[in-house]
């Protein structure tokens, strides 16, 4: 893997940059070289909120990613916005419980997962972030269950590290949808 | 680390424990960061009632000697202005940070490197220069803070580091060098002595036009030193290059991937990238025009940092100019056309 791309789109409040930390912190974990950068401003106030990683052996040049190896989308306006902008040959992970469309792309890997309502049916509400994340491991491969799993010790605070094993159960549920 | 709060950071372990600002997107962690953990380690953050007062804080503790930091976005630099010109005519060091938005006016909050001209050239009134440093990644933004503490001091002048929304807001990884800070002597500060001295005094006024003049013409003298010594730079591919793009900041990344393109399709391009925006590293640049065949200079405004490319190159070569202003981020695949379409010319 020279540069792995990756971009999270979802509404605020959904973890979408958490989602993205904990992907960036599982590369900085493997020792690459990582960035992690959210729009910020009013979208992270309940609109619409996005955030670019970039998990590289190189030194990382732009870290606005416009063009996704990877895209992880969670709202219809970002289904919209993103789905055509992922490389060809790249992959998507689209929440079908909250995004009624399909891309008629077909250069693309494109999965549908209703991670929303597998989360709610699972006990694991307001983790489908993490279920989309775990979806994105099992299909991408971008990193290894246990860099993730590392990688989680490092985001969840020291105050909730209870979470951990909900967090590590949402991934494995996403890997295996 | 968030490269807001990896300023933060790196401002503390450089000694820095008085810290006043006032909030604005996209600097606002810094203040935050501040705030949390100023009282743990005896230091002072205040959050003062507006931009003018945080500056005029900081001309107190700089005079009384200490390390001292603001923090704003474009707009509250502007209010800054005043205060930062009554420290460069007090000879007193500080750090201020400037996370750019866009602009003019309240503008958006969107990263944007349209500040260039006011940090370079009018931070405020009068006959003055600041030391201006543009760092492209948050762990260069973190070996800067030092730096601009020392040679701040050195020359007892304020510094700037020129950071921009996405270079503010974005993570990277960070290793913070183990380095004690020692203070240096400051037998200018006008601190407390117990009458074992004459006193010290902070002052901007004076009356008498050749005393003024004197105090100012001494300045730029030391200003004569700060150019020679401490220009900074990274070059990259121009040993052999026909087409330099110049480019500061984040947006040096994007001119890096970019160039890394034009390579690959077989064009000779290379990259100049100027670390300290004042002193600005003319020399580079005028060598390289003695080699190179074109220069472009791309910035996130509508045009700035290109007139000093422009003196370096002193008309030897064409200077072009792509820019995006308004917080938009200019994107690998349009300076790769730019290069592309420059390079077309040239053969």
């Amino acid at each position: 893997m020279a540069t792995k791309n990756m971009l999270l789109a979802g509404f605020g409040g959904q973890g979408i940059l958490f989602a993205a930390k904990v992907a960036a912190y599982a590369g900085l974990m493997e020792e690459k070289q990582v960035s992690w950068l959210p729009s910020y401003g009013p979208e992270m106030r309940g609109g619409t909120a996005n955030c670019s990683v970039c998990i590289s052996d190189e030194p990382i040049g732009s870290p606005l990613v416009l063009a996704p190896d990877i895209l992880v989308v969670m709202n219809v306006q970002s289904f919209d916005k993103f789905i055509d902008t992922v490389v060809p040959g790249g992959t998507a992970i689209v929440d079908s419980s909250l995004i009624d469309k399909r891309t008629d792309r077909d250069d693309i890997s494109v999965f549908y997962i209703d991670a929303t309502k597998q989360a709610n049916a699972n006990g694991l509400a307001g983790l489908a972030n993490i279920i989309m994340l775990g979806k994105m491991l099992g299909e991408t491969a971008f990193t290894t269950e246990e860099m993730i799993e590392k990688a989680l010790r490092k985001c969840v605070p020291a105050s909730k590290q209870h979470l951990l094993e909900p967090n590590m159960k949402a991934i494995r549920l996403g890997m295996s949808l | 680390m968030k490269g807001n709060e990896a300023l933060a950071e790196a401002a503390i372990r450089s000694g820095c424990r008085h810290f006043f600002g006032y909030p604005i997107t996209p600097q606002t962690e810094v203040a935050a960061y501040m705030a949390k953990r100023m009282p743990k380690i005896g230091g002072t953050y205040m959050q003062a009632e507006s931009e003018v007062a945080a500056i005029n804080m900081i001309l107190g503790s700089a005079s009384a000697g200490v390390r001292a930091m603001t923090s704003s976005s474009s707009p509250g630099i502007s209010l800054k202005g005043e205060g930062i010109s009554y420290i460069a005519g007090s000879d007193l060091p500080c750090l201020i940070i400037n996370v750019q938005r866009g602009g003019p006016g309240l503008g958006g909050i969107q990263p944007s490197q349209a500040d260039y001209w006011q940090a370079t050239k009018a931070t405020g009134h009068g006959d003055f220069q600041i030391l201006v440093f543009a760092p492209s990644t948050v762990q260069e933004m973190v070996d800067t803070v030092a730096d601009a503490y020392d040679m701040a001091e050195k020359y007892r002048m304020p510094a700037m580091i020129l950071a921009d929304g996405m270079l503010g807001q974005m993570m990277e990884p960070v290793v913070f060098e183990d380095k004690e800070y020692v203070p240096a002597e400051k037998p200018w500060a006008t601190n407390g002595h117990g009458f074992k001295r004459e006193r010290n005094v902070t002052n901007t006024l004076y009356l008498t036009p050749n005393e003024l003049e004197k105090r100012v013409v001494d300045r730029f003298k030391r200003y004569e030193i700060v150019k020679e010594n401490e220009p900074r730079v990274e070059c990259l591919g121009t040993e052999d290059a026909d087409i330099i793009v110049v480019a500061y900041g984040a947006t040096s990344r994007i001119v890096k991937s970019a160039v890394k393109s034009a390579r690959e399709q077989g064009i000779k391009a290379g990259v100049i990238r100027p670390i300290t925006l004042w002193p600005f590293p003319d020399k580079a640049i005028a060598a390289a025009a003695d080699t190179a065949k074109a220069f472009l200079c791309v910035e996130m405004s509508m045009g700035q940092m290109v007139d000093d490319v422009r003196l370096a190159v002193n008309g030897k070569k064409d200077v072009h100019f792509f820019g995006r202003t308004g917080g938009v981020i200019p994107t690998p695949a349009e300076v790769l056309e730019q290069i592309k379409k420059i390079a077309g010319g040239v053969k």
